[in-house]
């Protein structure tokens, strides 16, 4: 039974701990903006695609990777700084608009420049290399993904807790305009937060990728959207709900890929009930049940309407 | 004042019309994005080579220059529609294409309103010619690809238990997924089938599936960005399993993903490259020449079957030109029926009922993944 459920499980906490990276950059956004950074699926794909180009042009693995992750959170700074900054009195609708704006542009550009063609991802050795674990073959990067992933959680919580720029944000996602009244720049602790979900993004990219290696302009629509769901399941603005939704999410979609095989092998059923096809279906109707349960998400704050 | 440009005007008019009577337009509808985007580009490589070598057609002792009006169904059956209208707003007199069934069969009722005949290239899927009489098509159909395919793995590779994978509602997947599992039941194995939805990237679960199954063969016959995927997932997983593949596999993009791994991978598909030496050293030399054909080819000179298809499409619409006598889109409908052509995928006539290529023969081939070639096994047909 173990043998047979192993594999599902193994894929879902590597796709789990993938989603988690790119979902803490909704919720941190949304934490202090309350705004929905459609954009931010898109930068994921983008830290791809740079990494193919960068790659390409010769640079050795050990500059690139850095440099990707660099270049991804600068995108991310300059997104907030052009698309989002102008608008801040504005409505919240018309920031969201400009997101989705900001996503199709993504999307277009790469579009441009890949002719819409696949792109192979570089293979980055050692994580890409396969393992044997307990009979099941993966990659390396499936058994580094949660442990990097909850090891960049944990600094980014110490972050928040123990620093000045964290207190900041704290304070920030807990009244903007008081925050601002008494001294914090507001506009760095934005662009601080667009960093380091960008970044972290960046880090998400290259783990994803390694896994599933072509990228193309749309390949950040669907963890980007997995990515939101995870978020709104744990709580949006919480990053442990963000980075717990996502390895349920993850591990959800894996486990109902091949509840077909789990039953026939368990002996509860003896033929194929195509229960695959529902893989997606499921994981959202989970996310239905679970707002209408709990409308904050798993770990959301009770938000009381000030008079 | 008003006289001299009245005439001036109606004389660039007349001047216009005397230079647009010389060129006769043929549509192509193929996606240049989107999953297919690589497949669709190496099939307009195949017009575009053809179009290099013969860039003018006589029609009724005229001798018109060809145009290819290119139109990009983005591989999505919401865009293909409007991609068949921009066609027909040129006023094409024949459409080529499309890379995929599923984007033909959407793009065929803005053809049939318009009167404008269509040349299926390389969509195998019988729906896209079934019940109308404007589309044709050159290549062999799924019921006979998926019968090959079963006959192959049961007799040749000796295998009982099939997993089939198809993307939910590409009729090209679930189509020829359908007509394997028929002929491969019908041969006395076993199938096991799951469909997957669009946008997906990890098939490790599919993968874990099939092997926990304990199935011998492993067919998906789906996208290039599925496919790709797929092998080198199937890899890092160290699958027991061979892949089959459809037409779609036959792309230098697939062994790109499959060299330096340990995977057996089968595809059936239309055309093995030295079949016509000629054809082969002339798209080679042109691939060469130009840079921008070459990435669109995956950036090396391997040529791709459906490049093959796309080049004989290209002389099957001329002949057709021909055999009408004029450029008037009804006239090429009526004169398709009874086009043969020779070309370097074997030769090409079309049945009377609706208007399929008359195809006995599929070529199977294997991947070297040792030297990132595709190698020709044997000529498969059925029974």
């Amino acid at each position: 039974m173990f043998q047979t459920v192993l594999p599902y499980i193994l894929s879902g906490i590597s796709v789990g701990g993938q989603y988690a990276l790119i979902a803490i950059g909704y919720t941190m956004v949304y934490g202090i903006l309350r705004l929905i950074n459609f954009a931010h699926g898109d930068v994921f794909m983008v830290a791809g695609i740079l990494m193919v180009y960068i790659t390409a042009s010769g640079v050795p693995l050990y500059i690139s990777i850095p440099l990707v992750l660099v270049l991804t959170a600068l995108i991310g700074f300059v997104i907030e700084r052009v698309a989002y900054k102008p608008l801040r009195e504005a409505p919240r609708m018309s920031i969201m608009i400009s997101a989705i704006g900001v996503s199709y542009t993504l999307q277009n550009l790469v579009l441009y420049i890949t002719g819409g063609l696949n792109q192979q991802y570089p293979t980055v050795p050692w994580i890409s290399e396969s393992v044997t674990i307990f009979g099941a073959t993966t990659k390396v990067v499936t058994l580094i993904t949660p442990v990097l992933t909850l090891v960049l959680v944990v600094m980014l919580v110490w972050l928040i807790n123990h620093t000045k720029v964290g207190m900041a944000m704290r304070a920030v996602s807990k009244d903007f305009e008081t925050s601002q009244l008494m001294g914090i720049r507001i506009n760095s602790v934005i662009s601080a937060t667009f960093v380091i979900g960008s970044f972290l993004a960046a880090v998400g990219s290259v783990l994803y990728f390694t896994n599933y290696t072509t990228v193309i302009q749309t390949s950040g629509a669907m963890p980007g959207l997995k990515a939101f769901v995870a978020a709104v399941f744990g709580g949006i603005g919480s990053i442990p709900g963000a980075v717990v939704g996502a390895f349920i999410i993850g591990i959800c979609e894996n486990i109902i890929k091949g509840l077909d095989i789990i039953l026939i092998k368990a002996g509860i059923s003896s033929s194929m009930l195509g229960l695959t096809t529902f893989s997606d279906a499921f994981t959202f109707a989970l996310l239905i049940v679970i707002l209408v349960v709990k409308p904050t998400g798993l770990f959301g704050e009770k938000t009381t309407d000030k008079v | 004042m008003k006289k001299i440009l009245s005439l001036v005007l109606v004389l660039m008019l007349a001047l216009s019309a005397a230079a647009m009577a010389e060129t006769v337009k043929i549509g192509v509808f193929e996606p240049a994005s989107g999953d297919s985007g690589a497949g669709g580009k190496q099939e307009m490589l195949g017009m575009q080579y053809a179009n290099h070598e013969t860039p003018t057609v006589e029609i009724g002792g005229t001798t018109y220059d060809v145009e290819l009006v290119y139109a990009d169904n983005g591989s999505s059956t919401d865009k293909a529609p409007s991609a068949a209208q921009s066609l027909v707003a040129e006023g094409v007199s024949v459409v080529l294409g499309s890379y995929g069934s599923g984007v033909s069969i959407a793009g065929s009722p803005i053809f049939a309103d318009a009167g404008i005949p269509a040349i299926g290239v390389t969509c195998t899927n019988p729906q896209v010619t079934a019940g109308n009489k404007h589309y044709f098509r050159i290549c062999f159909l799924d019921p006979f690809q998926g019968t090959v395919l079963a006959n192959y793995a049961y007799k040749e590779l000796g295998v009982t238990t099939a997993y089939c994978l198809a993307e939910l509602g590409n009729d090209y997947d679930v189509g020829l997924v359908h007509y394997f599992k028929e002929a491969f039941e019908g041969l006395g194995g076993t199938v096991v089938d799951e469909t997957f939805p669009t946008g997906t990237s990890d098939f490790t679960s599919y993968l874990s599936n099939a092997t926990a199954m304990g199935a011998g063969v492993f067919f998906a016959p789906c996208s290039i960005a599925y496919i790709t995927q797929i092998v080198a997932q199937a890899a890092s997983q160290n699958a027991a399993f061979a892949l089959l593949g459809s037409d779609t596999w036959d792309s230098n993009v697939v062994i790109e993903a499959a060299t330096g791994t340990n995977l057996k991978v089968y595809v059936s598909t239309f055309y093995q490259e030295g079949g016509a030496p000629e054809f082969d050293s002339g798209i080679k030399a042109w691939l060469n020449e130009d840079s921008e054909a070459m990435t669109n080819n995956g950036g090396n000179d391997m040529i791709a079957a459906v490049s093959a298809m796309g080049y004989d499409a290209y002389y099957v619409a001329l002949e057709a030109l021909k055999a009408a006598g004029s450029t008037d889109p009804k006239a090429v409908n009526d004169a398709l029926w009874n086009v043969t052509y020779d070309g370097v995928s074997g030769a090409i006539a079309f049945e009377a009922e609706n208007g399929d290529a008359i195809r006995d023969t599929a070529y199977i081939k294997t991947a070297n993944t040792a030297d990132g070639v595709w190698e020709f096994v044997t000529v498969q047909g059925v029974e």
